[in-house]
């Protein structure tokens, strides 16, 4: 049988070495069916997370040849071939072990945004009517399978560290399906320029780039968040941005 | 004395897919205090994969659907070892339930006039599955999660229970330790909950990830709860079987609901073949009529494809079996032959399995829209579990409650498709209503230091064992022992011996060994794992073996028929005195008068 090499980060907080291994690769496989046989031939207290192994769940979020991945979807064999196959944790994260961070900043910073609240009843019996194309654009948002890929290749958040000042594209895909959703009346603009700092956002559109459910966190989420801010605060770049595409 | 971290609440829910979260979320309403833990992060239980729907009898698509049909469908799936009062509860509070999801901020597909939309699914008379294209449990868990933080819940990620601990007679908590630093943590808890799911990792191929270790049964059972209908196990009729490394990942019954048909190696649409009597009359006697239902043609009965799941899979086992099988030994599921019907099918598809089309486009090189699939069947679900009383969730030992898949009594000797994440809603929340109750009238209680230090004691001793395995390797051969000889068909040669395997597998995983530290370590995770797993085998061997009948996902090829006898008790699993499973054969509760009423009148 084929075989393909790994290296693997292992080691914890402390400092973080790469290991080498070697494994039997069979058709079809994933990096981490690679990775679990790994864990249960050679190396058994190998951390790694993972559940639904059908980019699911967003659990096995690692860097793939220093590239954002869920590993349950990448392919051995889309990777160069002969070639050892570096396997990294998140970096925009602090390090746990091996393959998994600490990504409880994320849970914490998503109870900061308020939360849903819907509109009053449409019938009498107490639900909402809503059309397809209204619940299409939201559905976009709400298939995020929150692996915070996109959190860990925004630089933003991987190299300046904000994360006290910035919620990250993660949070504001989360937002832009707050609202948008046709029943949602909460306001949120304040909050995003000031406390979720969408401001720091320059638009590289690297997170739309690594999301694995194809979402267009930047077109279709930070964009149009970006525009309801400065509908609401006074602006003059906006005015002049205005005029010239000749619109409102 | 080590000490340990300690936390007190009126309540602690163990688990946080559907049924925990719900369960969690209702506690709470309640006032009073909550804990909820689970063994990897907030959203990434099972429940998250769940694709097809929930089913929920709110009559939006067709009218004629109501609460007692929806009864009467459950009953008729679990082939009447249902406990009725369950499935009547079930049916008639799930309307509710997913209507609350909305009011929370989820966002189901709709129909033309801005209802909810619903799907046909297997055994479902009319369409009845709320649903998100095919990922409705994650729009699930998420709208549980996004409202349930806001509830004031204490949340421990990545942290699992290995013990509940037991005091005058009743359950006061739990022990068990937190995955980052291996350190142990000590619950204490007027009530418990278990959420805990499933027991799909004791087979080879199956749909369940490496969390479904049987953990809440096994707790259970040690604590003295009373485990019930261990035997059936649904194995779902479609999984995917190529290539080697994605078999077992479930391909959505809701492929065969948007007209997905069932074909051999010969082309033949088997499932035609054979239709068992309970169904004749609901199910289609020709292509274009069973075309037509799948379409919303009320005057159309469903094709054989939507039988349930039991039959399925055993139609496709015999395919298999008898030489029509494809090459890689499954059959082929077709959506693309609906070009022929539709016009946009290939976007049709798209559109109704994203999902679908994406797992087979990225792991198989297979494009839906224009090839069939190649499936087989997959473990999947396990109708058996904790004992409980049907309108409180409590099971047989007082201050322990048990909700969603870990729990018994719904589903009888086959579940529907869909009828499990409306389970989850609406037994979580009586779960967390009557734990919160039970929490109010009862005071808490603290257990001695000395129980705690053995309770962590025999959690490390793993680092000391000298076997020859590791904890990985012994998982590998229970689930190649249970996959061979406590499958989808059984019989008692069989599994004898899978009786004399598992003594053996348990001495080797009582030694396995362990290496590195406490730190997040999947080897000692799964060592301590593994020995849920070794219980809940066993229960399910020994019921399998008890029940010398063919029903329900429960198939004797020994006993392959039924007779008058057939069907008229639950197997119930105890620990003896002695420390030993006690089985024993209960007979089945006499249904209500209305409710073998409503069963007549839908036969
Ligand atoms: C691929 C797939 C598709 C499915 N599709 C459908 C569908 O379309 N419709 C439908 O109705 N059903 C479907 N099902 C079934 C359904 O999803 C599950 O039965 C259901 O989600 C189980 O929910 P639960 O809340 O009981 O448990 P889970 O969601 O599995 O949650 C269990 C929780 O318990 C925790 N836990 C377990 N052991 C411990 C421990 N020892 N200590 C602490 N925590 C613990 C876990 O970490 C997890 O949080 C599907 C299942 C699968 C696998
Ligand atoms: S587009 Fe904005 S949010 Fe996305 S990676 Fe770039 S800076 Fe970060
Ligand atoms: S938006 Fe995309 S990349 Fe970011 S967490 Fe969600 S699924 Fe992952
Ligand atoms: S394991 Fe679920 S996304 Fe990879």
């Amino acid at each position: 049988m084929p075989s393909a090499t790994f290296q693997v980060q292992r080691g914890g907080a402390g400092g973080g070495r790469l290991e080498t291994y070697t494994t039997e690769v069979a058709e079809g496989m994933v990096v981490l069916d690679a990775v679990l046989q790994i864990q249960a031939e050679q190396a058994p207290d190998l951390a790694v997370r993972w559940n639904c192994k059908a980019g699911r769940c967003g659990s096995c979020s690692a860097e793939i040849n220093g590239m954002p991945k869920l590993m349950c979807m990448t392919r051995l064999s889309d990777l160069p071939p002969g070639k050892p196959i570096l396997l990294q944790p998140m970096k925009a994260f602090p390090l746990i072990k091996d393959l998994v961070t600490d990504v409880s900043w994320n849970f914490r910073v998503k109870k900061m945004i308020k939360k849903f609240k819907p509109r009053p009843p449409d019938a009498a019996d107490g639900t909402w009517r809503m059309a397809q194309e209204d619940v299409d654009r939201v559905q976009e948002f709400r298939k995020c399978i929150e692996c915070f890929l996109c959190q860990d290749v925004c630089h933003v958040l991987r190299e300046h560290h904000l994360f006290e000042e910035f919620i990250g594209p993660r949070f504001f895909v989360h937002v832009a399906s707050l609202e948008m959703h046709p029943l949602d009346v909460e306001d949120r603009r304040e909050e995003l320029k000031k406390a979720d700092g969408i401001g720091y956002c320059n638009i590289t559109k690297c997170c739309t780039q690594v999301c694995p459910e194809d979402i267009h966190i930047t077109d279709n989420a930070i964009i149009p968040l970006k525009e309801r801010v400065v509908d609401k605060f006074y602006d003059p770049l906006k005015r002049l941005f205005g005029r010239w595409r000749g619109k409102k | 004395m080590p000490s340990y971290d300690t936390h007190t609440y009126d309540v602690l829910v163990i688990g946080a897919g559907g049924a925990g979260l719900r369960a969690a979320i209702e506690a709470s309403a309640h006032g009073v205090s909550v804990g909820l833990v689970c063994k990897s992060l907030l959203g990434k239980a099972h429940t998250v994969m769940a694709e097809g729907g929930i089913a929920a009898a709110l009559s939006y698509v067709d009218d004629r659907d109501n609460w007692k049909v929806h009864f009467a469908d459950t009953m008729r799936g679990g082939q009447y070892l249902n406990n009725g009062r369950m499935a009547e509860l079930h049916a008639k509070e799930a309307p509710e339930r997913v209507l609350e999801l909305e009011a929370w901020g989820a966002l189901f597909d709709r129909t033309k006039d801005g209802r909810i939309l619903q799907r046909n699914f297997g055994g479902h008379k009319y369409p009845r599955l709320v649903h998100v294209g095919d990922r409705t449990g994650l729009e699930m868990i998420r709208t549980l999660q996004d409202h349930g933080i806001y509830q004031g819940i204490a949340v421990h990620m990545e942290c699992t229970i290995t013990t509940l601990l037991k005091e005058e007679g009743r359950v006061v908590g739990a022990f068990g330790y937190e995955r980052e630093k291996g350190r142990f943590l000590v619950f204490f808890a007027k009530a418990v909950i278990l959420a805990t799911g499933g027991i799909g990792r004791a087979y080879k191929i199956t749909s369940n990830s490496w969390e479904y270790t049987g953990d809440g049964h096994a707790l259970a059972f040690h604590a003295g709860a009373e485990l019930m209908d261990m035997e059936f196990v649904q194995f779902h009729p479609t999984g995917m079987i190529w290539p080697p490394s994605v078999r077992g990942i479930l391909v959505t019954e809701g492929v065969r609901g948007e007209g997905g048909i069932l074909l051999n190696n010969q082309g033949r649409r088997f499932m035609f073949d054979d239709i068992p009597a309970l169904y004749v009359n609901q199910t289609a006697d020709n292509e274009e009529e069973g075309w037509r239902y799948t379409q919303g043609d009320k005057n159309a009965r469903r094709p054989p494809e939507l039988l349930t799941r039991d039959h399925v899979a055993r139609c496709i086992v015999r395919e298999i079996k008898e030489g029509r099988g494809t090459a890689h030994g499954g059959v082929l599921l077709d959506i693309s032959w609906i070009k022929k019907k539709l016009p946009h099918a290939e976007d049709h598809i798209r559109k109704k399995l994203p999902g679908m089309y994406h797992q087979f486009l990225k792991l198989a090189d297979i494009d839906i829209t224009r090839q069939p699939m190649e499936v087989g069947p997959t473990t999947h679900y396990i109708m058996g579990g904790i004992r409980v009383d049907a309108d409180t969730q409590m099971a047989t030992v007082p201050g322990l409650f048990a909700a969603g898949e870990c729990a018994a009594g719904l589903h009888g000797a086959n579940r529907l498709g869909g009828n499990s994440l409306s389970d989850l809603l609406v037994f979580g929340k009586r779960a967390g209503e009557y734990a919160a109750q039970f929490a109010k009238e009862n005071k808490s209680v603290t257990i001695s230091g000395e129980h705690l230090d053995q309770y962590s004691r025999e959690a490390l001793r793993y680092f000391e064992t000298e076997g020859a395995d590791n904890s990985f390797q012994v998982q590998a051969d229970l689930q190649d022992m249970m996959q061979d000889l406590v499958g989808i068909v059984r019989n008692e040669a069989d599994m004898l011996r899978a009786v004399e395997e598992l003594k053996k597998l348990k001495e080797r995983a009582a030694n396995v060994r362990v290496t590195g530290n406490r730190e997040f370590n999947p080897g000692w995770h799964t060592a301590l794992d593994l020995q849920n797993l070794l219980t809940v085998s066993e229960a399910v061997t020994l019921a399998a073996l008890e029940r010398k009948e063919s029903l329900g996902a429960h198939f004797r090829e020994d006993y392959p028929d039924r007779d008058e006898k057939s069907g008229k008790f639950n197997i119930v699993i105890r620990k003896s005195e002695e420390g030993w499973m006690e089985l024993r054969q209960e007979a089945l509760p006499e249904l209500p008068a209305e409710l073998q009423h409503i069963i007549n009148e839908m036969k």
